[in-house]
């Protein structure tokens, strides 16, 4: 891309934005008189330091955005010149002739179907069926390729001068760099008062709410620094998440887990879940896992406020508790080392992986559910690969463990340890972050208690003794929201609209597995055993046959006895069946038998004896 | 024959070079070479007979010693010779055998006439079975058919891989919408336009091509208003003469004098008659028609009863006027009747009726009946019985866990906890307004009491985990001095050595006499730690030695199977004890500063770490091999002890006996994590989720990977743009609402009608599908 600057040249956006702004924006109707100069024009002499952080959302895009899309498709453009579109009356003429383009790299990003596969040979009727079905998803992939055109959005990035290590700027150097409305973004809450603070952005990334151990309990819009609440819950505060959307969040306190609307009205005393240490929202099931320390595992269904599953883990206490954001496993982290995988449809856990030598004291994994992170009380920072064989890729030994780690949107990778937190960067989206040099490291007045990236806005959250601490980190946050899905801008109308709908978009909690695709495979199971698993997720047979009833009589002959008597009767003769059935066929059996038979030598009296 | 096959035979020879004159010798020789059978010369016999014979016969046929001939009466195997007899023959008689004698003598002149009329006639063939006829005519019949509605065979083909198909499927005319409708809401946009509208407008032209101009409009108008007055005028003239005649006939029905009606019924009389007459005159069918209309109607009152005083009213009536009290009440009654059956008659009042007594025979009926017609009222019970359900569902999950809390009678429940809180309550005596909640809020501070103690107990066993938990590492801890020490003296390898074979089968015979046994006291627990530690003893010692020690050939010496199996346990190993590079970060955390300090204490953690670690590779090897075990599928044991050998306590069947009887288990597919040592993957099926798989295939495939490749694609709106999702799921037949779907009909298809079926079918002939040639062929045959 020519706004990501090489190392070398030093051709800083921001600037490319303010001549975008000074020129008179060119509307595409217009004849293209200069070619946009300013990717090739060499930018200001060096600055000292060449930071950029994404500029926020689409306040200010209206300009830029603009000169972008028109400075993006250069190349093709010259050759559809070439073309000569046709003219019409008007003298006006489509300077984009025909569908827009998709780039085919793109385009197989979404491809679905893995054509490598080898699959039987098939006759003329279905090959149409499947060759029908590639051509729609060859359109569909397309189309979703082109629409890529619309994330116009970049992440934001951060990057020294040669040599020089990013890890060594400081979170006032970025704030200096940035525009107002971002270094608005980073402020510090001094609560001293009630401990150590757990806290939890909403899914839009808009809503913080935070928890203090001892008790003080706040949720806010925090772009705003708006307090929707804040109460004392006069009891310790383990955990504290907020539920599918802002007006609804779970609170794990001393005792039993609590559920509180946005003005802080307590509205739900879940005594099932007792004691709960760790909190996890699965969005698109609707379940609130509870972790506890009475060592299980809880689903609550929050759309209909049951519990799904309460799973035994057999482990101790519950300290450590992840999801898997791509196929929605909770992942537990044991104090034998090990980190447990689990689905509500299922009481055992999907996988055990021993990671380390020591206890686990925190799991994250990744949003595209390829990576976890781990640490244990052996010192090491540990990165598995889930994709099947959950076998670490790397592993630092860091001076203190880490006791917090969580990993961003575009995969950044925060620990905590003591008061200090340290955030490495991977080399690209889908490549896990490599743990030799730290991207970057913050010093916090208090130990870090709780860590979580905010999504859709480059900022850290970081809940410690001393507060409450929002950091700005470039480039950890994807830049282009799903406003139908994630919109951290709608209002009050389109959160119903979009409650209505995610609530019938539920997916139900049994469909948790490993791999999520692997429900789209043809179960290639004999009749009888799916018989029999029928039998075992409905806990009785439903074809069984209902056992004798006498019917009711009168004039005495519907006594007790001959009740039993008449029972006794049925039975018998069901029985009589059975045996004559059995026999009429061991006799055919032996018959066929005996004809099989070959009549050969004549047996002698001694074989008997043979064996 | 014989000679055709001599002759080729010679051919055959003779190109083989043999002489000529041994031709003769041949044929000689013939007979030897190809020996006649016995029956052909009889035949040859049988021949000669048979024409001496019928020459015979024929001589005496013509002649005068015909007359001689006996004739044969009966059936006899003694024939005489002149006798002409078919036996030996067995040739038919034809006519012309016949005719041929006959020719010459001229007395057979009528008979040869009546043979050759009987020759000249053609025989009838018989006709054919009733089951064979009908089956060729349905062969027929089939095949035209077939023929005939194979032409449709491609309109289906394209229809059944049609992606939508729209019905009704002819296209609907479109709707006329008059030009100056279509230009409504059109604007001028370009300056040209809108210069010819300027003019157009100024000039006060029509716009749009058949509109009249304003002008032409206004005097159009004029006309019509003219026209509407008349209109109007003669509209009121109707309503008034209406509403003057309607007048009159109601004040002609009220006069009650029946002189007045008298005279008017003469008066219309007469003034039929005279019309009658008058139409006579004028016209006489007329009059005829008019005519037999009167009797007509006469007629039908003469055959109807329907005023000749015989119904039941009028009966009733002469009745009434005998005993005037009684015929009154009996009419009474009838009335009362009448009226009842006029109400049965009503429908709705009937069924309402019904209702009531369904109702009062609830018992009888069973419940859902009831349920369903209550259903029919305005309030829904079923939800209002969901909803009680659900609410008290959910009181209960709230807390099962109390059962204090139970929903029961308020009152029982005060009392109770009253008696329970005397002592305590005492002290709050003044707030005895405010009883229910306290009771409420003491409850749950109970509960807080009571659970507290469990907690502490658990607690406490925790604790108790925890120091016998503490005791064995510090057991270990020495022994791992001591052993330390020990290893020195030994020679490293061999121990390695031995360490390494034995623990898989030491432990597994561990697994296998494995008893529920609880392990109850400290002391057992320790000694279950001992017992553990001379297994572990390999474990617990640095791995940098053991990898040292691997690097060493002798390790590469050993038997690769083996080596491989022991590879896992140091996979393991390694996995989770290399050396990692520790990070060096810039902002150390300062808590770590003051940990540098006590630097022994650090050492000792490390220690206690690096033996946790240890135990928990152990545990976890441990459980995986159980998993493994657990998940395999077991051999099935038939012995049964004493069957066929002596019996009793202590003997067990023999070993061969066993084997004998032992049924091995198939091999299960190998494990996900058969490669994996650090991970156990649970191999159970999540049948939760395979209930929403799919499990039968649709019909065009024939293997699963066929259809999941056509599922792969997902198609909601997730993953999809907007219109791709509309296009993924478009529907595979629309009707439109309101439009009768009529059948296809050949019209539509392009197709003529019916009747060049033929020409379709000669068309169609060499189309036919294969199969169908197929079915044509079978049955023509």
């Amino acid at each position: 891309m020519e706004t990501a600057p090489a190392p070398g040249k030093d051709v800083p956006p921001k600037k490319d934005k303010l001549q975008a702004k000074r020129k008179k924006p060119r509307r595409y109707w217009e004849e293209e008189s200069t070619p946009t100069a300013t990717g090739a024009s060499p930018g200001p002499p060096a600055k000292k330091r060449n930071q950029e952080f994404r500029p926020q959302r689409p306040k200010n895009s209206g300009v830029s955005k603009k000169s972008r899309i028109s400075k993006t498709p250069q190349v093709p453009r010259k050759a559809r010149d070439q073309k000569k579109p046709q003219r019409s009356l008007s003298g006006a003429q489509d300077p984009f002739p025909g569908p827009a383009p998709a780039p085919v790299e793109e385009a197989q990003k979404f491809r679905r179907i893995d054509k490598s596969k080898k699959i039987p040979h098939s006759k003329t009727k279905t090959r149409s069926k499947l060759e029908v079905a590639e051509a729609e998803e060859e359109e569909a992939s397309v189309r979703a390729a082109r629409s890529e055109l619309l994330l116009v959005e970049e992440p934001g990035f951060l990057e020294g001068e040669d040599g020089e290590d990013t890890a060594k700027i400081l979170q006032t150097d970025i704030v200096e760099a940035v525009d107002i409305a971002s270094a608005a973004k980073h402020f510090n809450l001094n609560l001293r008062q009630f401990g150590p603070y757990r806290l939890n952005y909403s899914q839009t990334g808009r809503h913080l709410a935070f928890g203090g151990r001892r008790g003080h309990v706040a949720a806010l819009d925090w772009v705003t620094k708006k307090l929707t609440c804040e109460i004392n819950v006069m009891e310790a505060v383990r955990d504290i998440q907020f539920l599918h959307s802002e007006t609804l969040f779970a609170v794990a306190q001393n005792r039993w887990l609590y559920i509180y609307d946005n003005q802080g009205i307590e509205l739900h005393c879940i005594r099932r879940c007792d004691r709960v240490t760790r909190l996890e929202f699965l969005p698109f099931h609707f379940l609130l896992a509870t972790a506890s320390e009475t060592g299980f595992l809880t689903y609550l269904d929050v759309s209909v406020g049951k519990i799904v599953a309460a799973l035994n883990a057999r482990a101790g206490r519950l300290s450590v508790m992840a999801q898997n954001p791509y196929n929605a496993v909770i992942h537990l982290g044991h104090s034998n080392g090990t980190v447990s995988l689990w689905s509500p449809a299922v009481k055992e856990p999907l996988a055990k992986i021993l990671c380390h030598r020591g206890a686990v004291r925190a799991v994250a994994v990744d949003s595209t559910g390829t990576y976890m992170a781990t640490s244990g009380l052996d010192h090491q920072l540990k990165i598995f690969d889930l994709r099947g064989t959950f076998q670490p890729l790397s592993a630092r030994t860091l001076p203190q463990g880490a006791g917090h780690v969580a990993f961003s949107q575009r995969g950044l990778l925060v620990a905590g340890m003591g008061d200090v937190v340290n955030i490495w960067a991977g080399q690209g989206k889908a490549s896990p972050p490599s743990l030799e040099q730290p991207y970057l490291t913050h010093r916090l007045s208090g130990h870090v208690h709780d860590l979580q990236f905010c999504s859709f806005e480059d900022v850290l959250g970081v809940g410690h003794s001393g507060g409450i601490t929002s950091m700005l980190v470039p480039g950890a946050a994807e830049p282009n929201f799903d406003g139908l899905e994630n919109n951290p801008y709608r209002s009050r109308k389109q959160r119903q609209e979009w409650e209505v709908k995610a609530l019938l978009e539920k997916v139900p909690a049994e469909l948790i597995c490993l791999d999520p695709r692997a429900l789209a495979e043809v179960d290639v199971i004999s009749l009888e055993q799916a018989k029999k698993e029928r039998i075992e997720r409905l806990g009785y047979d439903p074809d069984a046959k209902a056992p004798f009833q006498p019917k009711l009589k009168q004039k005495g002959r519907s006594s007790t006895a001959s009740l039993v008597k008449r029972k006794k009767k049925v039975m018998d003769k069901e029985h009589r069946d059975k045996v004559r059935q059995s026999l009429e066929q061991q006799q055919k059996q032996q018959q066929k038998q005996e004809k099989a038979k070959p009549t050969g030598a004549r047996p002698s009296a001694l074989d008997r004896f043979v064996r | 024959m014989c000679e055709k096959q001599a002759t080729a035979m010679n051919v055959t020879q003779a190109a083989e070079g043999l002489l000529a004159l041994s031709q003769q010798e041949e044929l000689v020789d013939l007979p030897s070479n190809h020996p006649l059978s016995a029956s052909e010369d009889e035949e040859d016999g049988d021949g000669e007979r048979k024409h001496q014979k019928l020459l015979e016969t024929i001589s005496s046929l013509n002649g005068t010693n015909r007359w001689k001939l006996t004739e044969r009466s009966e059936a006899s195997l003694k024939v005489s010779e002149f006798n002409v007899t078919s036996k030996g023959s067995g040739e038919k008689l034809a006519i012309s055998d016949l005719l041929g004698p006959a020719k010459a003598s001229s007395s057979l002149d009528t008979v040869k006439k009546q043979l050759n009329r009987v020759k000249s006639k053609k025989t009838l063939e018989l006709p054919l079975n009733k089951e064979e006829a009908e089956r060729i005519h349905r062969e027929v019949a089939f095949n035209k058919t077939s023929q005939i509605l194979s032409k449709w065979d491609p309109i289906v083909l394209n229809n059944r891989q049609a992606e939508q198909l729209v019905f009704p499927m002819e296209k609907e005319p479109p709707a006329y919408v008059p030009i100056e409708h279509a230009f409504h809401g059109w604007k001028a946009t370009t300056p040209l336009e809108q210069e010819v509208f300027n003019l157009l407008n100024k000039n006060k032209q029509p716009v749009t091509d058949p509109l009249l101009t304003p002008m032409e409009k206004a005097s159009l108008k004029a006309m019509s208003l003219e026209e509407a007055k008349m209109r109007r005028a003669e509209l009121q003239r109707a309503r008034a003469l209406q509403s003057y005649y309607e007048a009159r006939a109601r004040r002609e029905k009220k006069i009650k004098s029946k002189k007045y009606h008298k005279i008017v019924k003469k008066g219309k009389a007469k003034k039929a008659l005279k019309d009658f007459e008058q139409l006579q005159k004028v016209d006489p069918n007329a009059a005829l028609e008019e005519l037999e209309k009167f009797e007509k109607a006469r007629m039908m009152e003469r055959m109807s009863l329907k005023h000749q005083n015989s119904g039941k009213w009028a009966k009733s009536k002469a009745i009434m006027a005998k005993y005037d009290l009684e015929a009154r009440q009996a009419m009474q009654e009838q009335l009362a009747k009448n009226k009842e059956l006029t109400q049965k008659l009503q429908v709705i009042s009937e069924s309402e009726g019904e209702e009531g007594e369904a109702e009062e025979d609830e018992p009888l009926v069973p419940d859902t009946v009831n349920e369903v017609q209550m259903n029919g009222g305005g309030t829904n019970p079923w939800m209002f019985r969901k909803c009680n359900g659900d609410a008290k569902e959910g009181e209960i999950q709230a807390d099962p866990e109390d059962p204090e809390q139970l929903p029961e009678p308020v009152a029982h429940e005060f009392s109770e906890s009253e008696e329970d809180e005397r002592p305590v309550e005492e002290e709050e005596v003044l707030l005895q307004e405010f009883e229910e909640k306290r009771s409420f809020r003491k409850r749950s501070e109970l509960n807080h009491n009571a659970k507290p103690v469990d907690s502490q107990e658990t607690k406490d066993s925790n604790c108790q985990e925890v120091l016998s938990e503490l005791r064995v590492l510090s057991q270990k801890l020495s022994k791992k001095n001591h052993q330390s020490q020990k290893q020195k003296v030994n020679s490293v390898v061999a121990t390695l050595q031995v360490q390494r074979e034995e623990p898989a089968p030491e432990e597994e015979e561990s697994l296998l006499l494995q008893k529920p046994e609880r392990v109850q006291t400290m002391e057992e627990l320790e000694q279950l730690g001992k017992e553990e530690y001379s297994e572990n003893k390999d474990l617990t010692r640095p791995v940098l030695e053991r990898e040292q020690i691997e690097r060493t050939p002798r390790n590469q010496l050993d038997a690769p199977k083996e080596k491989r199996k022991k590879e896992q346990m140091i996979d393991l190993q390694n996995l989770l004890t290399t050396k990692s590079p520790s990070v060096k970060s810039l902002a150390v955390p300062t808590a770590i500063e003051e940990l540098e300090d006590e630097v022994d204490r650090d050492q000792k953690q490390m220690i206690k770490e690096a033996f946790a670690g240890d135990d928990v590779i152990r545990e976890f090897l441990k459980e995986k091999r159980e998993a493994v075990k657990a998940n395999k599928p077991r051999d099935v044991d038939l012995t049964l002890p004493g069957w066929g050998e002596w019996g009793g306590v202590g003997l067990k069947p023999s070993a061969k006996k066993r084997r004998r009887f032992l049924i091995k288990a198939r091999e299960g597919p190998p494990r996900k994590d058969k490669n994996l040592p650090n991970v156990i993957i649970n191999e159970k099926r999540n049948i939760h989720a395979a209930a929403h798989q799919v499990r039968v295939l649709p019909y065009p495939f024939t293997h699963h990977q066929q259809f999941e490749r056509t599922i792969q694609n997902p198609i909601g709106s997730t993953w999809n743009t907007q219109r791709a999702v509309q296009k993924l799921t478009t529907p595979k037949v629309i009707t439109k609402p309101g439009h009768i779907i009529k059948p296809i009909k050949a019209e539509d298809v392009g197709y003529c009608s019916s009747k060049s079926d033929l020409s379709v079918i000669q068309n169609n002939g060499k189309q036919l599908s294969r199969h169908q040639q197929k079915k044509l062929k079978k049955n023509s045959d």
